[in-house]
């Protein structure tokens, strides 16, 4: 009230100056990069001093230095001699892997679970129910403690093993699995692979062009699995098996220090990673569950009624009308999802599997180079999140409703 | 007449049939929600097995074979050479430690007004019919702070010790937990509202600086904003100048938490119409008194599921400060399993099992509550 009245009044120019909304929205712009540049300059300037001090030389030049430490699981060749720069490059590749097929599993349990939630079978929907509420409400760090620490020390020692189908194999040393040995020649069933899946794309478009035109549905989803499997299988054939198995060999005789498996045989998974990947994959898919059933929820009911009306069975309306549908409320949250998931992969240094910040985390601790650390931590998580997001906003869009 | 021969005209009320008993009670339930189909069946016959196979070895370990009493390590070891079940003893016998980290036996009267005043203001704030909210909310934000501030790290006024001090090094178990989570919740809130309206703002400069905050903090795990709040942030102070281990923890779960909240408050604000701005600004309200009278109560309503949510997820983010060597609950019970004293097979998995459930009260009471708050505050946007 006051405000008006001074201005009917005539008030001096200064007082309605200072009313003037966008001289006062300038005067707080100013006043916050004032405040922000005076805070950069003051952490600037301390951290220059503060690292003289300390005689730690800022740049980029550690990189080079040999590391000198060794790392149990690396995708690209490692050694104790390899530079930092090596070893982070390895905790990146790691990072990478858990958070690949820790979202593989994570979106296939939830969208098992959550379907499971909305199940008419009481004790399926109960089940699923208990699994989303008691591992949404337990701290990840303490699951991964729970896996590593409780399960996988529950497994036989090292000179005993859990099998399955004599190919699978399981003991406190991990996971072994029979490794696939290439030989001249196989590189025919990596083209394979790709023709048949240019092959798939190509005859679905052509497939959908001709539902458009003709309303003759082609049988798509079998002929891209038979392509898929079918041509790798051919040119295997055809190039005369060229790829074996490489099964890990298990010694139970002679010296007991000698017992075990043998070394670089076949491929081995390490506890770290299986307890990683199984702790970030069950709670993210807690989360998962839960998006996937309000997705479906939100589907009106009239849409599938109305779809039985039109006589589609129950699978074509769940594939056609219900999941399409359900999708565009999914995709946002799952985007979310799959970022927390990869973020959380940095729980890795509580039970040291080699990721990026576990690496970095050692390389901190010998070089002392906090500021360029954190700073690759930062701008690769933040990269890693920008590009997952970029990516689902893309597919969002490609999915979202069309309208007028 | 003639035709009533050939037609009847029934006089009283067929007799009441009572349902099947194949569609009510028991059986109709079971019929309908288990047995429906063949599928249906296989799949109740899975289930049950599957719960089964999960709730019988875990009650055998929790209840039927755990240890309730003993002084040592003795008391839990199997005899058989197996694992054996919990052993409770040891937890009973850490609880202290679980509770209280290594705080002076002496001094911990304090830390249980701490807890008892916490208790005594929080329970008439969550329930909706106490009366007194906003003394109670004004004690709770604002006074309890300050004198659990001074009552857990001591008093000294000049030369006279009131209160001696008492190092946060030595803070540890629930009290950790409690005091970062309540902190980071009590203080993300306001300065979410503050970054989800400098999102909206008009200014340039300020939204501007509002997103690259936000989406730093949102980008990068909190781990990484851990280790910078405890190896950065003194690099970035005049030397001499030292903070408080905790309260390094504490600010940087604090600015994380924030972005988060700015995301769910602009949820909120998102969603009020914009009649609702121009309705206040008709009646000639200010931008601060439109925000608090009108804006924010109706946000912060329709975004409580998403704010408990990231309570929720802060609670449990607690436990991540024990990679940066801080002694949480969790961190507690993991360096208890180094005491050979109680060291047995089945340590661990007790250990782990009691931090469990203490996260899973917290967490799945904090949630319950906020359904039970959601329903309490619906006043009927509800489509």
């Amino acid at each position: 009230m006051s405000v008006m009245e001074q201005d009917s009044a005539g008030a001096p120019a200064r007082a309605s100056l200072l009313n003037d909304p966008k001289v006062r929205g300038l005067f707080y712009q100013v006043l916050l990069i004032a405040a922000l540049v005076f805070f950069g300059y003051f952490i600037v300037t301390n951290t220059i001093a503060n690292l003289e001090r300390q005689n730690i030389a800022s740049g980029w030049g550690f990189l080079e230095n040999t590391a000198g430490f060794g790392i149990i699981q690396s995708m690209v060749p490692y050694s104790e001699t390899s530079s930092y720069g090596t070893a982070l490059v390895v905790g990146l590749f790691n990072t990478i892997l858990v958070a690949v097929v820790g979202i593989f599993f994570a979106t296939i349990i939830g969208f098992v679970v959550g379907i499971a939630r909305l199940s008419n079978n009481w004790v399926i929907s109960r089940i699923a129910y208990c699994y989303v509420e008691l591992v949404r409400n337990v701290p990840l760090l303490l699951q991964i403690f729970f896996w590593y620490f409780a399960v996988l020390r529950a497994v036989p020692g090292k000179r005993e093993k859990w099998s399955l189908f004599d190919t699978v194999h399981l003991n406190i040393g991990g996971l072994r699995l029979p490794k696939p040995i290439w030989e001249p020649g196989s590189f025919m069933i990596g083209i394979a692979l790709v023709v048949a899946i240019v092959a798939s794309i190509v005859i679905s478009k052509w497939a959908h062009k001709r539902q458009d035109a003709t309303g003759q549905q082609f049988p798509m989803f079998w002929t891209a699995v038979g392509l898929i499997i079918g041509l790798p299988l051919l040119a295997y054939l055809v190039m005369g098996m060229p790829m074996h198995l490489e099964h890990p060999v298990f010694v139970d005789t002679g010296p007991r220090i000698r017992q075990g498996f043998e070394l670089n045989v076949g491929i081995n998974i390490i506890p770290e990673f299986l307890a990683l990947t199984a702790a970030l994959a069950i709670y993210t898919a807690a989360f998962i569950a839960e998006i996937v059933r309000a997705g479906i929820q939100a589907v009106s009911h009239g849409q599938t009624e109305a779809a039985h009306a039109l006589g589609l069975r129950n699978g074509p309306t769940l594939r056609l009308v219900v999941i399409p549908q359900a999708m565009r409320v999914i995709i946002p949250p799952l985007t979310s999802q799959y970022l927390n998931l990869t973020k959380n992969s940095s729980l890795a240094v509580a039970i040291a599997f080699p990721d990026l910040v576990s690496v970095g985390g050692t390389v901190l601790n010998q070089t002392g180079q906090a500021i360029e650390i954190i700073g690759i931590w930062m701008a690769v998580y933040l990269s890693l999140s920008l590009l997952t997001s970029a990516f689902m906003n893309w597919y969002n869009q490609r999915m979202a409703l069309v309208e007028r | 007449m003639a035709n009533t021969d050939i037609f009847q005209i029934r006089t009283e009320e067929a007799p009441r049939m009572p349902a099947p008993v194949s569609t009510t009670g028991a059986i109709g339930w079971m019929r309908q929600n288990l047995f429906s189909s063949i599928g249906n069946t296989i799949l109740t016959v899975v289930g049950i097995l599957l719960a089964y196979s999960i709730v019988a070895p875990f009650i055998q370990f929790a209840l039927i074979d755990a240890v309730w009493t003993g002084e040592n390590r003795e008391a839990c070891l199997p005899q058989d050479g197996g694992h054996g079940g919990a052993c409770w003893a040891y937890v009973k016998a850490y609880l202290p430690q679980f509770i209280y980290g290594r705080y002076p036996v002496d001094e911990i009267w304090r830390v249980n007004i701490v807890y008892a005043l916490f208790l005594l203001l929080l329970v008439p704030l969550a329930i909706p019919s106490a009366p007194f909210k906003k003394t109670n909310a004004i004690l709770f934000l604002v006074v309890f702070p300050i004198v659990a501030y001074f009552l857990l790290t001591g008093l000294v006024i000049g030369d006279a010790v009131i209160l001696p001090i008492v190092e946060t090094a030595v803070w540890g178990g629930l009290l950790v937990t409690l005091v970062i989570a309540v902190t980071g919740i009590v203080a993300s809130l306001p300065l979410g509202v503050a970054l989800a309206l400098g999102r909206r703002s008009k200014m340039p400069i300020i939204k501007m600086v509002s997103i690259i905050f936000i989406e730093f903090w949102r980008g990068v795990p909190l781990i990484t904003v851990l280790f910078m709040s405890s190896v950065m942030l003194p690099l970035f102070l005049p030397e001499g100048v030292t903070f408080d281990k905790l309260l390094r923890v504490l600010i940087g779960v604090t600015l994380f938490s924030a972005a988060y909240m700015a995301e769910v408050v602009r949820g909120g604000l998102q969603a009020i119409p914009k009649g609702q701005y121009e309705g206040a600004m008709a009646v000639g309200l200010r931008f601060w008194p439109m925000m608090y009278l009108i804006i924010l109560p109706q946000a912060l309503k329709l975004v409580i599921p998403g704010i408990v949510n990231t309570f929720i997820g802060l609670f449990k983010d607690t436990t991540l400060v024990l990679i940066v060597g801080m002694f949480d609950l969790l961190g507690q019970i993991q360096s208890s399993f180094t005491d050979p004293t109680w060291s047995t097979p089945s340590q661990g998995h007790t250990g782990y099992l009691f931090a469990a459930i203490v996260f899973f009260v917290f967490c799945f009471g904090m949630s319950r509550y906020s359904i039970f708050m959601e329903k309490k505050l619906h006043t009927g946007h509800k489509r």
